[in-house]
């Protein structure tokens, strides 16, 4: 494969080789991984301040040298979008930051983002060497975010070299970490990239559902910002399918699409009570908070209710995010309940990790059945019942099974539901050319990214159902090829 | 941004805004609406389609000022910008010929029923447009709305025009009188609910205009969700109008009534911030 050899060339190269011989293996074996500062729990509870503060320089060198820079590297089968780890790492260790970040910036275009919020524990980290040698990882997540943020703050990103205009246009429809990937990719082969966004503000999940204290607004404001620059066109408050349709677009001219529109449509349990007040989805919790800066209220407009013991339900990102806010908003008591064991959450473990050092209470093995209202509709108690694990379900997890008689109240004045969105029905149903999954999930040949319709592409979180970033973005990269091609062949 | 091209005080405290949204005003249906944020810090609510130009490419839509979004339009004056307007958003009304069909709409719906009454009397139905107006000084687009319809009836609840009452005693007499195959309503919720008790006995289908609090309007948050039967619909999507004999008022007049302490609260910092 010619990425292999790409990161064999890397590898063979004189000062790779100088700098291996520099420092012993055992010497770097000895060396402990690097703790980022992060805020003391007490303190950043009481503010939506990034919550990590990032590796300082010393750090991060040291930690570089921690990495054995291995012939056989597994970091990077672990790495969805296949990043040269090593080659970045290495240039850390020789000081080269920016140059770091470019390697980086080779195959993912949000390093900054992914370095926040990629869950490296089950894909990096989980293969690196030195994780099976002495069970401790290189970091190579906060060293992403390192450089990312190195390259940024000291103002030496470059606009990359942009090819001459094809005149051709592309309208990419989302601007979630799916869309801003395609868009940055394809403005760089010189197509006109228009992205249309329904939203009032670009980024997808990064802007309305990811919290200020897990991914600052600025990064993505950067992020968005240099898109801007090499050309990127974003119109907001564009709803595809209602304000124009893909047909539509045709007409004005547009040849190719890509569909990035995500899973917007929140799950609910479909129990008693779920509509009383004080019932939120995470998505309109989160995106209160987040988009519309309801933690300024009254300073900004938008309102969100202020639980006292507020209950999240659901075990992953979305839950942890929710809990997190809650507290930050004064809970007293801001719990996650979820249906399965501690093992089984879905979330980060360094999300985990960190509600547990904020005093989120975690109820394993329950699920509620109903929620109980006052006379006024609003919601002042649940009633949840107990469950084990069972034998093993189509996901590999074992299935929670209620406990018959096991039922119980809990006084709550607040409920977020997190227990996952499904993709989003807008499109397929203004377009329905465009085919759809038993899941409402686009269907797409996953070698090309197109769907069953001629030059309309889609990937990401539409296409998976609720996934992550980084494939998200691969998904992108793969997306643009195809487009190009599509595009060139087109002529 | 979005220009404003007109903002004009119709009657006390309700407002009509004209906005250029050209995209928008190819595209929309009666019935739809769209979705407003005043300025940078403000919240996004939603406002129907009371009109629109194709040609001038405009969306125009009528609002009663009760907080604070609708506070800060009414300050706003043609020339000023504002920066998110989205639409159209929500399910077209259902347009076909129905027949006799009764139009009823009281505050803010007077003017977004216009484009309803317009299509329903386009598509052969007889139309009856029943107003609702506290009082005489309250009554807007009398003429645009008495050209649109086959008949013209304002109810004030202070006698000062026309049926002399509250506007379902007004639709009891018309259902009492003739034969009326349909009734739409577009209004505050009390008259929406109000309309489709008197109608209920009646089985007479009620189109109600649903206004439940809402946040992104595309379906993505569940914050406008509305039990319709047995089941829970996202008013943005899925409506805004639903059969009013099978909504669920009294969780609709809870779900609006969620953050009155902070809308409370949030006109009196702004009210405070403009001495
Ligand atoms: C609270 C939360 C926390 C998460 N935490 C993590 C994490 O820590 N790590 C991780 O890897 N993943 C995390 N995820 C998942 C991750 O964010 C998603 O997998 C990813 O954002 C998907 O990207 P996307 O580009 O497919 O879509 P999205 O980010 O969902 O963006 C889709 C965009 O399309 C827009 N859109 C939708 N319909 C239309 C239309 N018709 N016209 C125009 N625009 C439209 C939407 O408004 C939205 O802006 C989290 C998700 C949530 C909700
Ligand atoms: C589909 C739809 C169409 C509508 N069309 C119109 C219209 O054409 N003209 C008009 O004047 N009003 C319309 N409304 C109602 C309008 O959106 C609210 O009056 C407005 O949001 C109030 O905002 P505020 O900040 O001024 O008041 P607030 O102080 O926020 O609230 C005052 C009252 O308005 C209601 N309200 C608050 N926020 C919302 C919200 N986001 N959505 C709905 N209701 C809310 C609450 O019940 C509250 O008691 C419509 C609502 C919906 C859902
Ligand atoms: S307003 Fe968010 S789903 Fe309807």
């Amino acid at each position: 494969m010619k990425e292999k050899e790409l990161y064999r060339e890397e590898f063979e190269k004189e000062w790779r080789k100088e700098l291996r011989k520099s420092i012993p293996v055992k010497e770097r074996m000895k060396i402990p991984r690097q703790k980022m500062p992060e805020r003391e729990p007490e303190e950043r509870i009481k503010y939506f301040k990034e919550v990590n503060l990032g590796l300082t320089e010393d750090q991060a060198v040291e930690e570089a040298k921690r990495c054995l820079d291995c012939a056989n590297p597994q970091c990077i089968k672990g790495c969805p979008v296949r990043i040269d780890i090593p080659t970045f790492i290495k240039l850390i260790e020789k000081g080269k930051f920016v140059e770091a970040a470019k390697k980086i910036k080779e195959t993912n275009s949000l390093p900054a983002i992914c370095g926040r919020v990629c869950p490296q524990e089950i894909q990096c980290e989980k293969e690196c060497t030195m994780k099976k040698a002495t069970g401790v990882p290189i970091a190579i997540g906060n060293l992403e975010r390192f450089v990312a943020d190195y390259e940024r703050e000291t103002g030496k990103v470059d606009i990359p070299e942009i090819a001459p205009s094809t005149g051709k246009k592309v309208a990419i429809i989302g601007s979630g970490p799916a869309g801003l990937t395609v868009a940055g990719e394809l403005i760089k082969k010189g197509h006109q990239v228009t992205i249309f966004e329904a939203l009032h503000k670009p980024g997808g999940v990064l802007v309305y559902g990811i919290p200020e204290f897990r991914l600052p607004k600025h990064i993505l404001n950067a992020e968005i910002d240099y898109l801007r620059r090499m050309g990127v066109e974003i119109i907001t408050d564009f709803v595809v399918g209602m304000t124009a349709t893909i047909e539509d677009l045709k007409e004005e001219g547009y040849e190719a699409f890509f569909i990035g529109t995500g899973a917007g449509l929140p799950n609910f349990m479909r129990i008693e009570g779920e509509n009383l007040v004080g019932v939120y989805s995470a998505n309109e919790y989160l995106t209160r908070v987040n988009l519309m800066k309801a933690y300024e209220f009254p300073e900004y407009d938008t309102p969100v209710y202020k639980g006292k013991r507020v209950a999240v339900i659901g075990g992953g990102n979305v839950a942890m995010d929710a809990v997190r806010t809650a507290k930050r908003l004064g809970a007293e008591r801001a719990m996650i309940i979820y249906r399965r064991s501690k093992a089984e959450m879905p979330a980060r473990v360094e999300e985990i990790k960190h509600a547990e050092e904020e005093g989120i209470e975690f109820h394993f093995l329950t699920n509620p059945i109903r929620y109980i209202g006052d006379k006024n509709n609003r919601l002042i108690a649940m009633e949840c019942i107990k469950m084990e694990l069972g034998e093993p379900d189509a996901s590999g997890r074992r299935r929670p099974i209620p406990i018959k008689g096991s039922e119980f109240k809990m006084e709550v004045d607040m409920v977020v539901v997190a227990i996952g969105q499904s993709p989003n029905p807008l499109i397929p149903k203004t377009t329905p050319q465009i085919k759809v999954g038993k899941w409402g999930n686009i269907e797409v040949d996953w070698e090309t990214m197109q769907t069953s319709m001629e030059g309309v592409y889609a990937g990401g979180d539409i296409v998976r159902g609720g996934a992550t970033v980084i494939l998200a973005m691969g998904d992108g990269r793969r997306a643009a090829q195809s487009i190009d091609r599509y595009l060139k062949d087109k002529r | 941004m979005f220009k404003i091209i007109k903002r004009e005080n119709l009657v006390p405290n309700i407002h009509l805004i004209k906005i250029h949204a050209p995209k928008i005003a190819e595209k929309c249906k009666p019935g739809q609406f769209v979705i407003i944020m005043p300025d940078e810090k403000g919240e996004r609510i939603p406002l129907s389609i009371a009109d629109w130009d194709k040609e001038e490419g405009t969306i125009t839509s009528v609002f009663l000022v009760v907080g604070t979004s609708t506070f800060k339009l009414s300050r706003l004056n043609a020339g000023d910008s504002i920066p998110s307007f989205v639409g159209p958003l929500g399910r077209a009304s259902e347009i076909d010929n129905f027949g006799t069909v009764v139009c009823v709409g009281g505050c803010y719906g007077i003017g977004a029923i216009y484009p309803i009454v317009k299509a329903l009397k386009e598509k052969g139905n007889e139309v009856i447009t029943l107003i609702d107006v506290r009082s005489k000084y309250l009554l807007y687009w009398e003429e645009k709305l008495k050209k649109a319809s086959d008949e013209f009836i304002v109810s004030s609840r202070d006698g000062s025009y026309g049926f002399n009452g509250y506007a379902p005693e007004a639709l009891k007499d018309l259902i009492q009188k003739e034969k009326i195959d349909r009734v739409i309503v577009v209004g505050c919720t009390y008259l929406m609910y109000k309309c489709s008790e008197t109608t209920k006995p009646y089985k007479i289908k009620t189109t109600v205009s649903l206004n439940p609090i809402m946040v992104d309007g595309t379906g993505m948050c569940g914050a406008c969700r509305v039990k319709i039967g047995e089941e829970t619909k996202f008013a943005c999507v899925d409506g805004p109008e639903f059969d009013g004999h099978s909504v669920d008022w009294e969780e609709l007049f809870a779900r609006r009534k969620f953050y009155f302490d902070d809308e409370i609260l949030s006109l009196c910092e702004w009210e405070k911030r403009l001495i």
